[in-house]
């Protein structure tokens, strides 16, 4: 048997080396050993997190908290690399590992013609390495380690077609925005490093309570809560990397990347990884119901606010972007109403149909020769009938069809908001629920118009239209079983027992989960109250809206269009962040760049005092060189004048 | 095996004498000067192995101590000695110095051997300023040194180098000859003729009153800014760099800039450190407009060079903040003052040795593609990575470095700075850490300009990858990134009991 700790070492770095040998050989290497030594690799690491899995799941394996080696010692503070293997990072890694491995396959598939094959599956190794060191971090340092990592190969995926601008704007912006988080978070991390005197998690945590009336005086006069102050900081981290408003405007762009990573990167894994950074930290976040309530509204704003956008995108995949944001933003209004598990509960199953639901999309772009425009598609369903299949049981799951996964999350999570007496918690209830209406709104406007009705592509697209290899629609049928089953099997295990306790911590004034564990009797009676209960009807009528106006009545649309041309418009504008983004941040920053060289560098310092004193220089040595004529008479003049003078003066003095 | 051997004179004479026969074999035997020229550097580098080997680690004292009369008149001595804080930053001299002679193999076609022989010079006497432990002699390679950089400059540089040598030979003399004014007055306080002293470590326990400290201490601020170089005096540096040639940019970012903040180390902090935290206020200030506004003026740039040169200012700015931070705060807490010391400190070293790394490595890519397409110009770019694929590689993988990312050797002491501001007071880690975007921003749009897109043009389109000799030039400085980002402990190690004697006779003042 195998030591534990060396099961954890090589979940972590299996799929690295695989990532290396893939990456550093890039030129060499056929692509058939490329893909064979990056799946392999995070196929041991998914095996392996299976093991760890049932390890704690069933056998009630004791919590692992050990450091591998120390990164730097300085004084009193150090910095370790270590791992912490508990509930809720045997979730996370199966989960990362898993949808990774279907992600691999999926890629021989959508990537079969690329000239960049073999780079594109070192990226997505070295991404899923990222993310497990980010998840089994039991360090802060590790944690923003892990936390740059991601966002590295994501500028690198996101730009993966580097030729393209639309690409090279996207990643650059990614990476820019995720950074102003991380201005956050870092600052977060430096709070920690100076009240706690630590990095590790345990000892972080342990003194929180201790901690928790402190106060501190940012500005003269204004105390506030240390707590709040450092969740806050934290949480504007986790702003960036989960895309939550005002942060969230690269997401969308990031559609620029090739869809298998869209699928795992940017819905399934790394964009949740801020969801997860809020749980892990759950025992500061408790002591400050002021960052909750902050969270809290963050969240409902994402959730609703970014939905609504989803319903007038064309770009199919773009569609799917817009409902990951509000997706996360109903994971982060779980951690504002400290239902962290419902939260963690809601990023598995989302991440399992998300990623899903991306691969279809995936796989109608390959069958449409990369058409992404939903409005040259229409009636799929008879020519890619897996596809048709698995994108329409992505989309239940979405919208929460009694009985699919998405079903259990999202109902409790509405629920957990609705027990919840944090500040703020009243509109995020009404927030959350108005949401479901959206969710099922575009979600099957995108399948209908995608996928049903009549064909709107020309001939030639038509002739070569078929169903995707199996490489691909293995992986979505692969998704499709856990999108349907995985929150029935799991609600009670994940979410009833204990086995959170030991990551996650709830004061008892803010436990959500213990009305509805007295609520929850079997996954069968809780369809059965669900019924009692407005989302599905809402949900319900979100897909009747969407049969009346995409299917029925295809031109109704077109007049709601024109009656309401000021909302269209400004949700079409996705509320205008973009351009004051662009006009006040991009441009503001480069005019004042500019502004700053000119006058500050090249007119001051250069002109005015280097230059200027060596011209002062020349200037006297131009007056004084007058005075030096060479004729005789005009120095001894000069002597007898000065003569004269000093005389004067010692006789006047 | 080395003991009683004087490696650190070695260190220092070798490469000169190396110079020396280089210049003698001269332009007609160009190969064989090429030759020794590599011979030498590469000698040098391994005598750093006994060096770094049989450097103790566990004591602040000075080691391979030489002490020879010199001058005895007046109590000069060629005295060498190293502790834990100049080795690491001659190992990356010499270390650097072997690169450079590679880097330059093929590229310079004008007076190769007078090349070679200028940086053989000049890296015996930057490794004299780093070992020297007489304030005269350590004057002396100062002043020294400027020669052979303005010869390479003035030399092999571009257009506008006679403007550039001119500028940066008044602005670092200008510095340095206060700084003489206040060695000359240290020894007339200890006792001049009468049994005064030069010796640094002598000056460390000199007693000066707080008047005295304050000027003394300007004296350095304005020799020692001047070569880091801090804010407003930083202006030289944009020219020297756009002027030199690559090999010239490589030594001037990765070692004589750290010799600025090595003169605050072995000087300024430990002679006048009541001046220092009296006048902690100022130092910060332009360190933060250092990482502030440069980081801006960066982001205007539209000569790579130019844009790197700023980039080098802005990371400079993180050592002098790391290095005065602690004095900043409350003086009642010795306790907390001492870690947030032994943080900035230990950072801005960190910081200095990679800074070595990263910005060596951006100057040499801009070399790569100037020797390919004779142009610093970012709009003359664009879709580099379509003709030069391994090329792009190591840029991405430099300009991250130079955006601060954990795993590469540019977070680690620019954290450890930001950590340790934080314990001085939340703006000063809010303004500091700001380069995290700012950073990001002028770095990833300089890849974006350049490397990323279509072929701009049929120039770039014509473009040849790197050969071997660039790729074990590029490859050996991105192993040092990497290694040094995922384990800087092995590095911390070497420096710890000198920081912490530093820190702790820097904190006790002399008042």
């Amino acid at each position: 048997m195998l030591s534990m700790e060396k099961i954890y070492l090589a979940i972590a770095l299996s799929p690295l080396a695989g990532s290396l040998i893939a990456g550093l050989f890039c030129r060499r290497l056929p692509r058939a050993a490329a893909h064979w030594v990056t799946i392999i690799g995070v196929g041991i690491a998914f095996g392996l997190s299976v093991l760890v899995l049932h390890d704690v799941l069933i056998n009630k394996a004791p919590v692992y908290n050990q450091t591998l080696y120390t990164w730097a010692a300085v004084g009193s503070l150090v910095f370790e690399i270590g791992f912490l293997i508990d509930g809720l990072t045997a979730v996370m890694i199966t989960v990362v590992t898993g949808v990774s491995l279907l992600v691999h396959i999926y890629t021989i598939g959508y990537m079969h013609d690329d000239p960049g094959y073999n780079r594109f599956f070192s990226y997505i190794s070295l991404f899923t390495f990222a993310m497990l060191m980010l998840v089994m971090s039991n360090n802060f340092l590790q944690l923003f380690f892990g936390w740059e990592a991601v966002g590295l190969v994501s500028y690198l995926l996101i730009g993966f077609w580097f030729k393209r601008p639309t690409a090279i704007f996207a990643n650059m912006k990614a990476f820019i925005v995720n950074r102003v988080g991380d201005f956050g978070f870092l600052l977060g991390i430096a709070a920690i490093a100076y009240y706690f005197g630590s990095m590790d998690y345990a000892a972080v945590f342990r003194q929180v309570p201790d901690l928790a009336g402190q106060n501190i005086m940012l500005f003269d006069g204004v105390q506030w809560s240390l707590i709040t102050v450092i969740c806050t900081l934290l949480f504007i981290g986790a702003m960036g990397k989960s895309a939550q408003v005002p942060l969230h405007v690269w997401l969308p762009d990031s559609m620029e990347g090739p869809t298998p990573i869209s699928a795992l990167i940017h819905a399934a894994t790394m964009v949740t990884a801020g969801v997860f950074m809020v749980a892990r930290m759950s025992p500061l976040f408790e002591y400050s119901e002021a960052a909750l309530s902050f969270v809290l509204l963050i969240g409902a704003a994402t959730a609703f606010f970014m939905g609504l956008i989803g319903i007038v995108q064309n770009d199919i995949k773009r569609v799917v972007a817009y409902s990951t944001l509000s997706q996360l933003g109903y994971m982060t209004v779980a951690l504002g109403v400290s239902a962290y598990s419902v939260a963690i509960f809601h990023l598995m199953t989302h991440a399992f149909f998300k990623a899903l639901l991306f691969l279809a999309a995936g796989s109608v772009i390959i069958g449409m020769h990369h058409e992404q425009d939903m409005r040259k598609m229409g009636g799929l369903r008879k020519f890619m009938p897996v596809t048709y299949w698995t994108c329409l049981i992505g989309s239940l799951a979405l919208i929460g069809f009694p009985g699919f996964s998405g079903f259990y999350s999202k109902d409790l999570l509405i629920e957990a908001v609705h027990y919840s007496t944090i500040p703020g918690a009243g509109i995020a209830y009404w927030a959350v629920l108005s949401g479901v209406f959206v969710t099922a709104l575009y979600s099957f406007r995108m399948l209908f118009i995608a996928f049903h009705g009549k064909p709107r592509f020309d001939q030639h697209t038509r002739e070569h239209l078929h169903e995707s290899p199996w490489v691909v629609t293995a992986p979505l049928i692969l998704l499709a079983i856990p999108s349907v089953i995985i929150g029935g099997l799991s609600v009670e295990l994940l979410l009833f027992g204990d086995y959170f306790n030991s990551s996650i911590t709830v004061l008892p004034e803010h436990n959500v989960i213990a009305p509805l564990r007295d609520m929850y009797h079997g996954p069968f009676n809780f369809i059965l109250h669900a019924l009692g209960g407005p989302a599905i009807y809402l949900a319900a009528a979100g897909v009747f809206a969407a049969w009346y106006l995409y299917w029925k009545n295809p031109g109704l649309p077109d007049t709601f269009r024109q009656r309401l041309q000021w909302l269209y418009q400004v949700l079409l504008r996705k509320y205008g962040f973009d351009e004051f983004y662009q006009f006040v941040f991009a441009g503001g920053s480069k005019r004042l760049a500019n502004r700053l060289w000119r006058t500050g560098d090249v007119l001051l310092v250069d002109g005015l005092i280097v230059n200027g004193s060596a011209k002062m220089v020349g200037f006297c040595s131009r007056i004084i060189r007058h005075l030096q004529t060479g004729y005789l008479f005009h120095y001894a003049f000069a002597m007898i004048i000065g003569l004269l003078a000093l005389l004067s003066w010692v006789v006047w003095r | 095996m080395s003991a009683g051997w004087p490696l650190l004179s070695l260190l220092i004479w070798l490469p000169i004498v190396g110079g020396i026969v280089v210049l003698w074999l001269g332009e007609r035997r160009q190969l064989m000067a090429k030759t020794a020229a590599l011979l030498f550097a590469v000698l040098n580098f391994y005598l750093c192995i006994p060096l770094y080997c049989d450097f103790n680690n566990t004591t602040a004292a000075m080691q391979f101590v030489e002490r020879y009369p010199w001058i005895e008149s007046f109590n000069i001595y060629y005295h060498l000695g190293i502790d834990g804080i100049a080795l690491p930053l001659i190992i990356l001299t010499v270390l650097m110095t072997v690169l450079v002679v590679v880097a330059g193999w093929e590229v310079i076609q004008k007076n190769v051997a007078q090349y070679m022989a200028a940086f053989l010079i000049m890296e015996g006497l930057m490794i004299g300023v780093f070992a020297a432990l007489d304030s005269i002699l350590f004057y002396i390679f100062f002043e020294a040194m400027l020669i052979p950089m303005f010869i390479i400059i003035g030399i092999w540089g571009g257009a506008n180098r006679v403007y550039a040598t001119l500028k940066f030979f008044l602005y670092t003399f200008l510095g340095s000859v206060l700084m003489l004014v206040a060695l000359i007055y240290m020894y007339s306080r200890s006792g001049g003729l009468d049994g005064g002293s030069f010796a640094i470590l002598d000056f460390h326990y000199l007693q000066l009153s707080g008047v005295e400290q304050f000027w003394i201490f300007l004296a350095f601020l304005l020799a020692f800014g001047v070569k880091v170089p801090m804010w407003p005096v930083h202006t030289w540096l944009p020219d020297a760099h756009v002027e030199a040639p690559t090999g010239g940019s490589v030594i001037l970012a990765a070692i004589t800039l750290k010799i600025g903040g090595y003169g605050f180390l072995r000087f300024a902090l430990p002679i006048t450190p009541d001046a220092s935290a009296q006048l902690v206020g100022w130092v910060i200030a332009l360190s933060l407009i250092a990482v502030v506004y440069i980081g801006f003026v960066a982001l205007a740039q539209r000569d790579m060079k130019k844009l790197i040169a700023y980039s080098s200012i802005a990371h400079m700015g993180f050592v002098t903040l790391g290095l005065f931070v602690a004095f900043a705060v409350a003086t009642n807490n010795i306790a907390d003052a001492s870690q947030t010391a032994l943080l900035g400190l230990q950072g801005a070293m960190v910081q200095m040795v990679s800074h070595g790394f990263v910005s060596a490595a951006m100057f040499l890519c801009v070399g790569v593609l100037y020797d390919r397409m004779h142009s610093r110009e970012i709009s003359d770019y664009g879709g580099v990575i379509n003709t030069m694929p391994v090329f792009a590689a190591f840029m991405v993988l430099f300009s991250m470095a130079n955006a601060g990312l954990p795993g590469t050797s540019g977070f680690v002491g620019e954290f450890m700075v930001i950590l340790a501001s934080f314990q001085a007071n939340f703006w000063y880690a809010f303004l500091a850490a700001t380069t995290l975007i700012l950073g990001a921003a002028y770095t990833l749009w300089l890849l974006k300009r350049v490397l990323f897109g279509e072929i701009a043009n049929e120039r770039v389109g014509a473009l040849q990858d790197i050969d071997r000799r660039e790729f074990g030039v590029l490859g050996l400085l991105a192993l040092g990134v990497i290694a040094l980002g995922v384990w800087p402990q092995p590095l911390l190690d070497v420096m710890q009991p000198s920081v912490e004697q530093l820190v702790t006779h820097m904190l006790a003042g002399k008042l």
